[in-house]
């Protein structure tokens, strides 16, 4: 099978429901990337990460539209757009700009479906960027899946791998309901086997990426990488570790934590949103309630602290969770008793 | 023939490899527009927002009702920020290259802007610039070593590590913190000034955006509060002709003049060539001189090119012909000063080498100063605690808590 990276994955992806659906059209800011020379490639830069490099000259620009810089007017317009049947993907170039536009999600796109009796469908895409590790500052570089999975009536995918990636794009772009399609800044360079062939994941099913029982870790977008690397480090010492990525952080598949919990008593949650509010939260809170008598020992919940994001290398990296305070979170889980 | 609605893609004069086109842009001689006084009804002076006030002729002369009048003194105070900060951008940058520092934004072909605009207010005017107007904080004092050290995200950092390098902000030189987010400022801008104008004092606030970012809801808002409470305030759009890659027919520029907006919402509006410092510098005077009379706020669109890439993180000749610069219209707006100054028998070639050398000097010392207290990779390291700091006043309980577990894991 080949071997492409999260961004092949997605621009792979973002051309082949475009292929298969004419009222597939994308918006935002760059996302053409200028004009490129008359010869040659037709468009330059593709986004900041040259994701959509490539879509305007088969697609035309049409179909891959460059926008003014106005959150609220690519989000709102791709809602107003997704009313008459096309089915926008808009991306937010960082999830932080949100902040710019979340009328248009909290109180419309969320909600047009219940407010219009149920007589509308909403197929808008977000895509968006988030995750921090480039320097990029207190504005740039936030994890807000949490956040955003809080808001009833649209869904969050948060992929962490390139396999994901693919299939769960293609869902958020044929489902009918409000996605925000969360990709990790780091992951783009991440490669792993994806298909040629078309394929769906559906939301709500977590992926279980290492199999274990004696403690389960939960963890979300990029963090699931270092989950992995943890367990297999501690594989090699005879501790069994079952990692699990629930790849939509709304819905939630409830039931394969649960199961797990069950089966291990032990659980760590690994999240780069914050503390307080946060998935990490809200995991840990689904075991308290609906696991309780099989925990051993008390969650643990490794996230960034309760603060905005530092910019500077030196803060950034003890500010994001690393593979240490992981390990060092699953050996205090197993040594705790209930 | 049917007709039906189709969409329009606005589409830039020129892409990479193809022959620079700036025939869309409208010019007027220099000295042609009239000065109204600064009291004039905004609906009188409308056609202000369309003309382009020029002060320095093709003979390098200062003409026509807008000429400031500047003493030589001043103009070479103006000529020498100027080239300090094309200097300090170009060292900048290559501290970028080598890596020393993470990202960098110059401001080259444009320094007119912030110079000329800042030199022109009074001190304790309240500046809120965007990340390309580092030549206001050079006018208003602050070191390079300061800068330099924020760049550097240093033990000397006013940002502590915290902002993206460029975000500076000068306590002492009344500028805001810079906002990586765009178009953020002018709300501020305008609130500042209204509660000047409810303290009766007699400070303006002044502010800039990219014309790329007058397309967010920041940008309308803010004109629209300045213009309803006449508050006293500056509101500059920086027409650079490009946001990263996006031309600024995508902002709307096809159509109007960005200081065409001005006016819809009832306010003041100056369309300038912002790469001539005189015009500028007598545009800047007129609003503030306005503001203070407590006649209201003014929009001034400065049309100017951004000579180099939008940041350290992109490469114009992916999307624009690389040449493009050199077909601008409305030239650099240090060679033109310097021409002005040459003609008035107040500046040499012979003058502006020393300049240029003394100037690199300075920039060389602070640079070896600034690294002194760190680098990325050497000297001096940052205290990682701080990232816990002025998150609130007071540090709360769970967030001691997280910093003491970080302090434990680092033991
Ligand atoms: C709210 C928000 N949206 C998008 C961005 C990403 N971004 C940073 S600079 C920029 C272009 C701005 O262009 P313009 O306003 O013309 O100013 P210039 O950079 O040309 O000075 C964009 C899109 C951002 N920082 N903030």
């Amino acid at each position: 099978m080949p071997v492409k990276s999260y961004r092949e994955a997605i621009t792979e992806t973002l051309r082949q429901e475009m292929r298969r659906d004419k009222r597939v059209i994308l918006m935002g800011e760059d996302i053409v990337g200028g004009m490129g020379g008359s010869s040659g490639v037709f468009e330059a830069a593709g986004g900041t990460f040259g994701v959509t490099a490539g879509l305007a000259a088969e697609f035309g620009r049409n179909r891959v539209i460059d926008t003014s810089i106005t959150e609220s007017a690519i989000v709102g317009a791709a809602g107003g757009a997704a009313l008459t049947g096309l089915r926008p993907v808009a991306e937010l170039m960082f999830i932080d700009f949100i902040g710019v536009c979340l009328d248009q999600i909290l109180n419309q796109q969320a909600k047009f479906r219940y407010m219009f009796g149920g007589r509308c469908t909403v197929p808008v895409t977000i895509r968006t960027l988030m995750g921090a590790g480039y320097g990029a500052g207190p504005q740039h570089s936030a994890s807000l899946h949490g956040m955003l999975a809080s808001i009833a009536g649209i869904k969050v995918v948060t992929p962490s791998n390139a396999y994901d990636a693919k299939g769960l794009l293609a869902t958020a772009i044929r489902d009918d309901d409000p996605v925000i399609f969360c990709e990790h800044k780091f992951l783009y360079g991440e490669s792993c086997e994806v298909p040629d062939g078309e394929y769906l994941i559906p939301f709500g099913e977590a992926n279980v990426t290492r199999e274990g029982n004696q403690v389960t870790i939960v963890a979300f977008s990029r963090m699931v990488l270092l989950a992995n690397k943890v367990a297999d480090k501690l594989a090699k010492e005879g501790i069994s570790v079952e990692v699990i990525d629930p790849r939509t952080a709304s819905p939630l598949d409830k039931d394969s934590i649960l199961e797990s919990v069950e089966k291990t008593g032990r659980l760590v949650v690994i999240d780069e949103g914050g503390p307080y509010c946060g998935m990490a939260s809200e995991i840990a809170s689904l075991a308290a309630c609906e696991a309780f008598e099989s925990l051993k020992a008390p969650v643990q919940k490794i996230t960034p602290p309760h603060t905005p994001v530092p910019a500077s290398a030196e803060l950034e990296q003890e500010w994001i969770p690393s593979l240490a305070k992981i390990e060092r979170a699953v050996r205090a889980t197993l040594s705790a008793n209930l | 023939m049917t007709r039906q609605s189709r969409l329009h893609i606005p589409v830039s004069s020129a892409r990479p490899g193809e022959r620079p086109d700036f025939s869309y842009l409208q010019v007027s001689p220099a000295g042609a527009v009239a000065r109204p006084s600064i009291d004039a009804e905004a609906g009188s002076i409308q056609d202000l927002a369309h003309t382009l006030i020029r002060v320095l002729d093709e003979t390098h002369h200062a003409v026509g009702p807008w000429d400031p009048a500047l003493s030589a003194d001043v103009l070479r105070s103006g000529l020498r920020y100027m080239l300090l900060t094309r200097l300090f951008d170009n060292r900048m940058l290559k501290s970028q290259r080598q890596g020393k520092i993470s990202f960098y934004v110059q401001s080259t072909g444009e320094e007119a802007v912030a110079v000329a605009g800042t030199m022109a207010l009074n001190t304790g005017d309240m500046l809120f610039p965007s990340y390309r107007q580092q030549g206001a904080f050079l006018v208003r004092g602050s070191s390079m070593v300061d800068l330099m050290c924020q760049l550097l995200s240093n033990t000397r950092d006013m940002c502590k590590g915290r902002q993206l390098p460029v975000c500076y902000f000068s306590v002492a030189g009344n500028i805001a913190a810079i906002s990586a987010n765009l178009a953020t400022q002018f709300p501020q801008a305008v609130g500042w000034a209204m509660a000047a104008a409810i303290k009766s004092s007699d400070d303006v606030a002044v502010s800039w955006t990219g014309e790329g970012s007058t397309a967010e809801a920041d940008f309308h808002q803010a004109v629209l509060f300045a213009s309803v409470y006449r508050a006293p305030v500056i509101l500059n759009v920086v027409n650079n002709q490009w946001a990263i890659s996006t031309f600024q027919g995508f902002a709307g520029g096809e159509c109007l003049s960005f200081a065409a907006r001005g006016p819809g919402y009832g306010l003041a509006s100056l369309r300038v060539d912002g790469n001539d410092f005189l015009a500028v510098h007598a545009a800047t005077t007129w609003a503030a001189a306005r503001a203070r009379a407590g006649v209201g706020a003014t929009l001034i669109e400065l049309v100017t090119y951004r000579a180099g890439a939008h940041s350290t993180s992109d490469d114009p000749a992916r999307y624009r012909p690389v040449d493009e610069h050199r077909s601008w219209p409305l030239g650099d707006p240090i060679e033109r000063l310097k021409q002005h100054l040459m003609v008035l028998g107040e500046w040499s070639e012979d003058r502006h080498a020393k300049l240029t050398e003394e100037l690199e000097a300075d920039i060389n010392a602070a640079w070896k100063e600034a690294v002194s207290y760190g680098t990325q990779s050497e000297g001096p390291r940052l205290n990682t605690d701080l990232m816990f700091d002025d998150v609130y006043k007071d540090l709360p309980p769970n967030l001691l808590l997280q910093r003491d577990q970080l302090r434990k894991m680092r033991s």
